[in-house]
C-alpha cells in the first residue's frame, strides 16, 4: 500500500514545465490556488480548469499518475460534493420532507468538486516536475526575506529536504515493523477503536527508536561531509529565471485578469 | 618524513561512562602510523573500539588523552576541523542513513556544496565521482530505487567528490549481499590503486581484510596485532582466542599442517590453498 503514494513524488523529464524555475512554479501555484477559489461563475471556473488541464498536458507525464493522486482524495471530494448538494438556497428542484435540493446546492457541489480536483492536479504538477532539492532550494530563496525576523530559513529548507528523503524510508520501515509484530501474533485489524489505537503502540515505539538512530547516523554523515549549517554554502544547480519564466508569468497574468474581469461582469453563482 | 595519519597514545572513554574515573576506556592507548596510499584493514570483535577509532580520524570524537594528527594537523584544533574532514572522509555502515538528498547527483554534490565550491566545478566532480563508482547512469534516479550495494557506492561517491586523501569505511559491506559486497570492494580497491587514495577499511569479513596491504587487529581498545595479512593470519590460535575468524582456506591449511602435513605457514585465499594441497597430493 505504501508504494502506491504518488503525491510528492518527482518524475524526471524535459517538458516546458520541468524547465520552469522552481521559484516561478511555487509562486504561480499559490496564485492559481487563490484564483481557483476566487472564480465565482462558470466562465471563470471553466477558464481556470482549462488552463490547469493545459498545464497538466504540457508536463508530458502520463495522466494515469495524476489520476492516482486524485484517487487518494477521491473520498473527500465526493463527500464534500454530496454534502454541498443539500447545502444551498435558491430555486427548489426536488423536495422530500426536510431534504431539499436547490439550484444553489447543485452549483455549490460542482464548484467544490472542481476546485478541489484542480487544486490537487496543479499541486501534483509542482511536485511531479520539480526535483526535491530544487523545491527546497526555491523555498529557501522565497523565504529568505523572513531571515530579518531571525527565522532560520536555511534550516527549515534543510529539514524539508531530509523529510522528503526519509518519508519513503520510514514508510517502508513501518510496513516492516507491522509485519514483524503481526508475525508475533499482534492483532491490528479487529476490536474497537480504543483497542486498535492501543495495538499501534508496539509499532510506534520501535519506529521512533529507529528514527532516532537514523537521525544520529545522518547527523554524523552530514558532519563528515563538512556540513556547517549552511554558511558559505554553494549549490550545484543554480536556480535562474529565463525567458520561459517570463512567458509563464505573463500568460498567467492574462488568465488572472480574465478571471477578475469575468467575476466583475457576470453575477456570481456561489458565495 | 612525517606519516599521513599519526595516532599517538590515544585513550578515549564515552562521557556517559565517565562518572567514575576508573571506568573503562573504549580506546586503551592506541599508537598507529598510517602512510599515504596505504590500504589498511582494521578487524576486531564487536565492541573492540573499531568504530570509535574511525570517528577519531575526522574529529567526530576527540581523544580523552593523546593526539590524532592528520597530515600534521591535530584533530583537537578547531580551526582545522573542515580541513581535516576534507582530507579524511568517513563512510558509515548503513547506506540508507547517510544519503541526504532525494536525487542521486544532488546527494553526491552535498559535500562539495558545503565546501563552497563553484557550481561548475561541483558538477564536474560529481560526474567524475559517479563514474569512479560506476553509477553515472543512475545520477538522476532516487536513492530509494537503488539496491544496497548501489546506495553504498553513492555514499562513497559523495565522499570522493570532496577529493579526500583518505577514506575510512566503517563496515561498508555489513548490510550487503555477496554481490553488493563484491561491487563495493572492487570500487574501494580501484580507488586505492588508481587514485592513490589511502583506504582504511573496518570489516568483519576476513576475506576482505586479506585484500589489504596491512591488517590491524584491535582487541579491548588496543592494537593487538599489526602486519601484512600473511603475518597476521599465520596467528590462527591467538586470533581464535580473541573471537576472530581467519579466512576458511587459511584455517584448513593450518589444521592440516597441525596434523603433520608439510604445508606453508599461511595461505590467504582458495587459490593458494589449492596450490599447496596439489603439491602434497602430487608427491
Ligand atoms: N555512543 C556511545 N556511548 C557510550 N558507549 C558507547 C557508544 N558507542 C559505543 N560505545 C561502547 O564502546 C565500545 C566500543 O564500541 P565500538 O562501536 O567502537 O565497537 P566496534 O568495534 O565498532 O564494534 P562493532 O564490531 O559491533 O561495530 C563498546 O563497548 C560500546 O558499548
Ligand atoms: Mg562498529
Amino acid at each position: 500500500m505504501v508504494r502506491n503514494i504518488t503525491l510528492g513524488q518527482f518524475i524526471p523529464g524535459h517538458s516546458v514545465i520541468h524547465r520552469l524555475d522552481a521559484r516561478t512554479k511555487i509562486l504561480l501555484l499559490i496564485a492559481y490556488i487563490v484564483f481557483i477559489f476566487c472564480a465565482a461563475n462558470y466562465i471563470s471556473l471553466l477558464m481556470m480548469t482549462a488552463v490547469s488541464l493545459a498545464v497538466v498536458l504540457a508536463t508530458k507525464i502520463k495522466f494515469r499518475l495524476y489520476l492516482k493522486s486524485l484517487k487518494v482524495i477521491l473520498l473527500v471530494v465526493l463527500l464534500t460534493g454530496i454534502l454541498n448538494i443539500f447545502n444551498g438556497s435558491g430555486r427548489i428542484l426536488w423536495e422530500l420532507g426536510l431534504i431539499k435540493i436547490t439550484e444553489g446546492g447543485i452549483n455549490n457541489a460542482i464548484f467544490v468538486t472542481v476546485r478541489i480536483a484542480v487544486l490537487v492536479l496543479i499541486s501534483s504538477v509542482l511536485t511531479f516536475t520539480t526535483s526535491p532539492s530544487d523545491l527546497t532550494d526555491a523555498l529557501e530563496k522565497i523565504l529568505k526575506p523572513l531571515s530579518i525576523f531571525h527565522i532560520k530559513v536555511h534550516e527549515i529548507a534543510m529539514m524539508m529536504t531530509i523529510a522528503l528523503r526519509f518519508i519513503p524510508v520510514l514508510l517502508e520501515e513501518t510496513d516492516k515493523i507491522m509485519n514483524a509484530q503481526k508475525a508475533r501474533g499482534a492483532d491490528l485489524e479487529s476490536g474497537n477503536i480504543f483497542y486498535r489505537i492501543k495495538a499501534l503502540i508496539p509499532i510506534l515505539i520501535p519506529l521512533f527508536v529507529s528514527a532516532f538512530r537514523r537521525a544520529n547516523d545522518l547527523a554524523t554523515a552530514m558532519e563528515c561531509r563538512c556540513y556547517n549549517g549552511g554558511v558559505n554554502r554553494t549549490r550545484m544547480k543554480v536556480l535562474c529565471f529565463s525567458g520561459l519564466d517570463l512567458f509563464g508569468l505573463i500568460f498567467s497574468m492574462i488568465i488572472f485578469v480574465g478571471v477578475i474581469v469575468s467575476n466583475l461582469c457576470i453575477p456570481a453563482v456561489v458565495r | 618524513m612525517e606519516n599521513f595519519i599519526q595516532i599517538n597514545d590515544v585513550y578515549f572513554q564515552y562521557e556517559e561512562n565517565g562518572k567514575d574515573p576508573s571506568d573503562k576506556y573504549v580506546l586503551n592507548g592506541i599508537n598507529l602510523n598510517i602512510d599515504k596510499g596505504e590500504f589498511v584493514a582494521i578487524v576486531g570483535h564487536n565492541g573492540s573500539g573499531k568504530s570509535t577509532l574511525a570517528k577519531h580520524l575526522n574529529s567526530i570524537y576527540l581523544p580523552t588523552t593523546g593526539d590524532v594528527l592528520i597530515d600534521g594537523m591535530n584533530t583537537k584544533d578547531d580551526n582545522k576541523l573542515f580541513a581535516i574532514r576534507k582530507k579524511v572522509g568517513l563512510v558509515l555502515q548503513n547506506p540508507d542513513n547517510q544519503i541526504v538528498a532525494g536525487v542521486v547527483e544532488d546527494d553526491v554534490a552535498f559535500g562539495c556544496e558545503n565546501l563552497g565550491i563553484h557550481p561548475r566545478e561541483i558538477r564536474k566532480r560529481v560526474y567524475e565521482a559517479l563514474e569512479a563508482v560506476d553509477m553515472y547512469e543512475y545520477r538522476k534516479s532516487s536513492p530509494d530505487k537503488l539496491s544496497g550495494g548501489q546506495k553504498q557506492r553513492i555514499a562513497i561517491a559523495g565522499i570522493i567528490a570532496m577529493q579526500p586523501e583518505c577514506i575510512v569505511l566503517d563496515e561498508p559491506t555489513a548490510m550487503l549481499d555477496p554481490q553488493g559486497r563484491e561491487e563495493v570492494m572492487s570500487t574501494i580497491q580501484k580507488l586505492n590503486r588508481e587514485q592513490n587514495i589511502t583506504v582504511i577499511l573496518i570489516t568483519h569479513y576476513m576475506e576482505e581484510a586479506v585484500l589489504a596491504d596491512r591488517v590491524i587487529v584491535l582487541d579491548l581498545g588496543t592494537v593487538f596485532f599489526d602486519g601484512t595479512p600473511r603475518e597476521v593470519f599465520a596467528q590462527v590460535e591467538p586470533l581464535k582466542k580473541r573471537r576472530l575468524d581467519v579466512p576458511q582456506a587459511t584455517e584448513l591449511v593450518h589444521y592440516l599442517k597441525g596434523c603433520g602435513y608439510p604445508l606453508p605457514d599461511c595461505v590467504l585465499n582458495e587459490e593458494e590453498c589449492v596450490q599447496a594441497l596439489l603439491k602434497i597430493l602430487k608427491r
